[in-house]
């Protein structure tokens, strides 16, 4: 029963960094259709320069901060240099784009700081709770992270449900043309929509890092579950992504718990293709938006 | 990139030079009309070219022809894919794996004739296309890139999760094929795999002509039109899948072939990255450019490595300078030159054709198309025959003509030969923009 619970934790804890990866990718796709692939890599590049702040002595929160503010404009820099001149043409050329920014970020690391694994401090303890008389898998750090990403989460809803710019956003995401027609500023929504995602994915990578050692390709994997949540959760909404995030993280732990952990990112796999294959428009999407 | 439509000099040209002349003769030098025929006179020159190289070279070059040639083999299925398809994959090191291991499986429990140990490599790897293509094809290009990324991912570890199986870490080995007579194992080795290269990009020149090709191309340019059309839009996207699956399921087994161990740490993520960048970089759906693809592939670890000696950057990061290069090469490809090198090529063979001859082709206009899926690769046949011809003749790898991924016209070619439009190619071809999204 104690392992049950434990993996079931583990599986709550990853879900939530798979959920904010999700909403980062949902952020940029529902706005141009672009999938982010190289958001992970994104995130691992403002780790490492966190880390190195870290050991200028810079405090760990002042460090956090400092590269969330670094994927956010990030983000916007990637959109406005490199998206931008993609517009319009072929839908697959900004995703093989941000596979090549994958590539290049991941080389940049290696050939700065190699391949050695290290260890990436966290904010709070990382000894479990005690609840009664057990210790459970479920550490103050955990806490921080589900608290981190539903704040994220809630902030986005908010954004995109009850202010100016997220009705503008909205617009723009919905009929990029009609909304221009309109007096949106469609360009400058894009670029937030790539920061907010950079931001997101940040985030993700800053909460992950901690959990196990950290290298230039750790988020590779992080970065596919974190896909595999949002396309779970139909690529639309954030909640959806949350939801989708929970349900993946809770598949590769308890994969992972009682098979192996050489098995999770086929359990993830298969769970992609059974989704895909039984409801493509996501476990939680409405319909499916696919402009023909 | 950009080229303008020639003026018209026609009447006003001096008299012919040596060089008009010679242009002119060449004209008309009337190639068969069918594909096939064509095809395989393009798959004799190559052959023959091939051999000569090989026994020209020593045994190390050897080695290394034959690299590119299974290279070019996984390219060839990539660019099909990609080119003529509009679909992508970042998960062919893993189909390279499922081919390498089917083969050294193969040759470990019950060894038979090499041919069919690799078509049923081949087979095996098409087949799991199949299951992956299958609930992907449904879906926009992005889905498919994301579920062949999670298997180029996942794959390798269950190697080490099914270690009795697949030999773990040290993964399994293969027997080399027992060259005969006085040649050299490199050289049989090299032969071997340039054979199975120049018969794949044979088979996929006339499947690019075929009523196959014709779907892929009416399903990229638009689903909705090709559907209504009477083309079965799943169908045909999973069996480009397949097609593509398979070819790289050959290259692995050929790569297990030629270096005697088959082990997953050979095909790491940046393998299959590296491969669709060098697929980009020759030009997404051209059976030419994928041997600058190939190309690109072997010599970058030496590239690299020498430049990281310049850098003075130490051994250690020769490999992630091998990355980030091709990540900065598929990159710029797409931002600066979206039809790749092997359209480089071709735009300058076309001014050269018309500085010569003074007469331009309805193909030269606009050129600065997006080089992948929709509102990219050429609907109409790349050049009128004489260039075609030429064009093989000077890129020097005597393959078959181009098959896609030229410029895209922006009207309706006028000078299309007759008989290479059908209903659904027509359908697809009216509507030249990429708006789809």
């Amino acid at each position: 029963m104690g392992f049950f619970v434990d993996v079931l934790l583990s599986g709550v804890t990853q879900g939530m960094v798979f959920a904010a990866i999700a909403l980062g990718l949902v952020l940029i796709s529902r706005a141009t259709g672009v999938i982010n692939f190289g958001q992970g890599a994104m995130g691992m590049f403002t780790t490492f320069l966190a880390y190195s702040l870290l050991e200028q002595g810079i405090g760990y929160w002042p460090a956090f901060v400092a590269a969330l503010a670094i994927g956010f404009v990030f983000g916007a820099l990637v959109e406005r240099t490199l998206m931008r001149p993609l517009l319009g043409t072929s839908p697959l050329n900004p995703v093989i784009v941000t596979i090549g920014l994958l590539v290049v970020l991941e080389g940049v690391a290696g050939s700065i700081w190699g391949n050695t694994a290290r260890k990436f401090p966290a904010g709070f303890s990382q000894r479990g709770l005690v609840i009664g008389t057990t210790r459970v898998a479920f550490s103050p750090f955990d806490v921080f992270i589900v608290a981190a990403v539903l704040v994220l989460v809630t902030a986005i809803v908010v954004l995109f449900r009850w202010t100016d710019v997220g009705l503008r956003m909205r617009a723009a995401a919905f009929s990029p043309e009609v909304a221009r027609l309109l007096g949106v500023r469609v360009s400058r929504l894009f670029i937030l929509g790539w920061a907010l995602a950079c931001g997101a994915g940040s985030l993700a990578a800053l909460l992950v890092a901690p959990l196990s050692s950290f290298s230039p390709y750790y988020m590779d994997l992080n970065l596919i579950y974190g896909f595999v949540a949002a396309v779970l959760g139909g690529l639309v909404s954030p909640l959806g992504a949350l939801l989708g995030g929970l349900v993946t993280g809770l598949a590769i732990s308890f994969a992972g718990g009682y098979i192996g952990s050489d098995v999770e990112p086929m359990a993830a796999l298969v769970l992609l293709l059974i989704v895909l294959m039984a409801r493509p428009q996501g476990l939680f999407g409405g319909t499916m938006a696919r402009r023909v | 990139m950009t080229s303008t439509a020639p003026p018209p000099v026609g009447d006003l040209s001096p008299a012919p030079s040596p060089l008009h002349r010679l242009a002119r003769s060449a004209e008309r030098v009337h190639l068969p009309p069918q594909p096939l025929v064509r095809n395989l006179i393009f798959f004799v020159f190559g052959c023959a070219f091939f051999y000569v190289l090989t026994v020209s070279v020593s045994a190390y070059n050897d080695f290394q022809i034959g690299q590119i040639a299974l290279y070019a083999v996984v390219l060839a299925g990539l660019s099909l894919l990609t080119g003529l398809n509009g679909q992508f994959s970042l998960g062919h090191g893993a189909f390279m794996i499922i081919g390498a291991y089917a083969l050294a499986l193969l040759q470990v429990h019950s060894p038979m004739n090499l041919a069919l140990e690799l078509v049923l490599a081949t087979a095996v790897a098409a087949v799991a296309g199949v299951v992956v293509g299958v609930p992907a094809a449904r879906l926009s290009p992005p889905y498919l890139a994301g579920v062949t990324l999670l298997l180029a991912l996942g794959l390798p570890q269950l190697s080490a999760q099914y270690g009795s199986v697949f030999g773990g870490e040290q993964g399994l080995t293969t027997t080399p094929p027992i060259a005969p007579g006085s040649i050299s194992s490199e050289q049989w080795l090299a032969w071997i795999e340039v054979l199975c290269a120049l018969v794949v990009i044979l088979l996929l020149a006339n499947l690019v002509r075929s009523r196959f090709g014709r779907n892929f191309r009416a399903v990229r340019d638009d689903e909705v039109a090709a559907a209504v059309a009477g083309i079965h839009v799943a169908r045909t996207k999973v069996l480009a899948f397949a097609i593509s699956a398979g070819c790289a399921g050959l290259g692995g087994a050929l790569l297990a072939l030629s270096t005697g161990v088959v082990n997953v740490g050979e095909f790491p993520l940046s393998l299959s990255i590296a491969l669709l960048a060098a697929m980009v970089l020759g030009g997404a759906g051209s059976l030419v450019g994928i041997w600058w693809g190939a190309i690109a592939l072997v010599y970058m670890p030496t590239w690299s490595t020498s430049l990281s000696k310049q850098l003075s950057l130490g051994t250690s990061a020769s490999a992630y300078l091998s990355d980030a290069i091709f990540g900065v090469v598929l990159i710029a490809v797409i931002l600066v030159a979206p039809t790749g090198i092997q359209g480089g090529v071709r735009w300058l063979l076309r001014r050269l054709w018309v500085a010569i001859t003074g007469r331009g082709s309805a193909g030269a206009a606009g050129a600065r198309a997006g080089p992948l899926g929709p509102g990219s690769g050429a609907g109409s046949a790349p050049g009128a025959g004489p260039l075609a011809a030429a064009e093989v003749a000077a890129s020097g790898d005597g393959v078959p003509p181009a098959v896609g991924g030229g410029p895209r016209t922006t009207r309706v070619p006028d000078d299309r030969r007759p008989g290479t439009g059908t209903p659904a190619a027509d359908v697809a071809e009216t509507r030249q923009g990429g708006e789809r999204s």
